[in-house]
């Protein structure tokens, strides 16, 4: 993985950017912030994904919905290219990023991570303090001073909706945590490095009822700043957040549309048989 | 009904013969113990009094030395097992050789370390000692270091990589962290496992009555010593080699206890 070794070849900001909020989205349709083509996508011999093209717009939540094995997570595993840290898995096609092919050559995977940060089903606080959490990924990609430092860790905590509740413990570890808060801090982390993208994958199937409706109200508060991809299992989330929505079945995109028209009046067969429970 | 009493039948002889080695070499080495012991060096056969002093620090002495080399060594090899070479040829072979070293009875390796360091240089020395202890750490510390990492979930490994850690950096900073009192633990019990070793020792650092200068000759060590002096027909030897037995097992017992305490502050 000699790819992830080239931090030195890209230049990074020299100094900390205030995170800025973008203007509410424009009047019209989104622009496109990723752009998949004919993705395929292989564990060893065996193929998850056919064929997948799939227009993700900017600023916008973006929900891929689908029975369990459908490929869902596998697909949003190509934005970041984490499969690599596997030896067998393998994609072909185009996931085009702010006209870069991902899948193409010389991408610097620690800048595409940067720009595309990544929430999990568990939440996976780093074995370190709360604040070392978040200052850990600063420190990767930024040079700051460490006034700037404590600023940021703040900043991303309040914009994880977390800063009141650790404010007093930031020097505790981030696993004493509660799991919401957790799942929160990881929220917090991601966004620290000002990421474009953050792609989550069932960010709330761990996580207690209450816990869940405080991320997904963070979730939507995010929208006005990132472009956010969330895999869920839960069909009523996907309706509540997102402004578009993915099904998926078998490793192929059956349907894509804007989330209302998808839930209320879907176009494929498929896609009414899965929203009505006849299957899934 | 019948499996379940046969099995704690047998658990209890275990447990049994445990407690009897320990009150026996309690009861003996107890007795032989004092502040000479620690401080002075071995009397003439025959004699009275007179300590280990000499075997003590020349046991700490290759025991530090073994760890120096075959931690590192071992930890690195645990690394790029469970980290580096999932899945390939190469890490399946340095799997395989790991569990045959281990399984490798330690005169073998006292044997090949004689040949290669002991017989070019026309001496025994402490160095030698140490080496063939290292050898025997490496094997230890390499496979409790890809267990334990084993045990970290993957998701914190796949949470440092999508946030742009590099993978080297990941492992030493992250994973590493989250194993560590698992790491600890497998070294504490590789040293707890050559700390009782004599024969890799009967060929290299052989043993010697005085104190150690440096390692480049023969060196004192408790474990030849016990083998010399508990075979000698001299009472104060038989003594002190009793004492030595004690020392030497609540090193273990002690060094057992850590790690296990270690775990324990781990699950909590």
């Amino acid at each position: 993985m000699s790819a992830t070794l080239k931090d030195v070849t890209t230049p990074r900001p020299q100094t900390a950017v205030p995170i800025v909020a973008a203007p509410d989205a424009a009047p019209g349709p989104a622009p496109t912030k990723i752009s998949t083509r004919g993705l395929n996508f292989f564990y060893g011999d065996h193929q998850a994904l056919f064929d997948n093209s799939l227009e993700i717009p900017a600023g916008s939540i973006t929900a891929i919905i689908g029975p369990s094995g459908c490929g869902k997570s596998t697909h949003i595993r190509v934005y970041n290219r984490i499969f690599q840290l596997y030896r067998e898995q393998r994609a072909t096609g185009e996931v085009w990023l702010d006209g870069q092919n991902l899948l193409g050559p010389g991408i610097d995977l620690i800048e595409l991570r940067r720009k595309v940060g990544m929430i999990f089903q568990k939440p996976t606080p780093f074995p370190l303090s709360v604040y070392e959490n978040l200052a850990y990924g600063l420190r990767l990609h930024y040079r700051v001073t460490r006034s700037e430092l404590d600023q940021r860790v703040e900043q991303a905590l309040r914009a994880a909706a977390l800063w009141d509740e650790v404010k007093d413990k930031l020097n505790r570890p981030g696993t004493a945590l509660s799991g919401g808060q957790q799942q929160r801090l990881c929220i917090a982390r991601a966004i620290a490095v000002e990421p474009e993208v953050l792609l989550m994958d069932e960010p709330t199937s761990a996580i207690d009822p209450v816990a869940t409706s405080r991320i997904e109200e963070l979730i939507l508060e995010l929208r006005k700043r990132y472009t956010i991809v969330i895999v869920t299992h839960n069909m009523q989330q996907a309706a509540r957040i997102s402004d578009f929505t993915a099904f998926f079945y078998q490793g192929r995109i059956v349907e894509f549309g804007p989330s209302p028209e998808l839930f209320t009046n879907p176009k494929q067969k498929q896609t009414e048989d899965y929203l009505t429970g006849r299957f899934g | 009904m019948i499996v379940k009493a046969v099995s704690a039948i047998a658990a209890g002889i275990g447990l049994a013969a445990l407690a009897w080695i320990l009150v026996v070499v309690l009861g003996h080495g107890a007795a032989a113990l004092n502040w000479e012991f620690f401080t002075a060096m071995p009397s003439p056969p025959g004699g009275t009094g007179g300590g280990l002093a000499n075997a003590i620090v020349g046991t700490l002495l290759m025991t530090l030395l073994a760890c120096v080399i075959g931690v590192p060594v071992g930890i690195l090899t645990g690394v790029y097992l469970a980290e580096f070479g999932k899945g390939n040829r190469f890490a399946t072979a340095v799997r395989f050789l790991v569990n045959v070293m281990m399984g490798i009875p330690s005169i073998i390796i006292g044997l090949f370390v004689y040949t290669i360091l002991v017989v070019p240089a026309g001496h025994f020395s402490g160095w030698a000692g140490g080496v063939a202890l290292a050898l025997l750490i490496v094997p230890v510390v390499a496979r409790t270091t890809e267990d334990m990492l084993a045990l970290v979930p993957n998701p914190l490994r796949e949470s440092a990589l999508a946030l742009g850690v590099p993978h080297w950096r990941s492992t030493l900073q992250i994973v590493f962290r989250a194993a560590k009192t698992g790491l600890l633990t497998g070294i504490l019990l590789a040293v707890a496992r050559v700390s009782g070793e004599t024969a890799p020792l009967l060929f290299t650092a052989l043993n010697s009555p005085y104190m150690p200068r440096s390692l480049s000759g023969p060196t004192g060590n408790l474990t030849v010593t016990i083998y010399n002096y508990a075979m000698s027909p001299y009472p104060n030897w038989q003594q002190t080699a009793w004492g030595a037995s004690f020392l030497i097992t609540i090193g273990v017992l002690a060094l057992t206890i850590v790690s296990r305490a270690l775990v324990r502050e781990k699950v909590r």
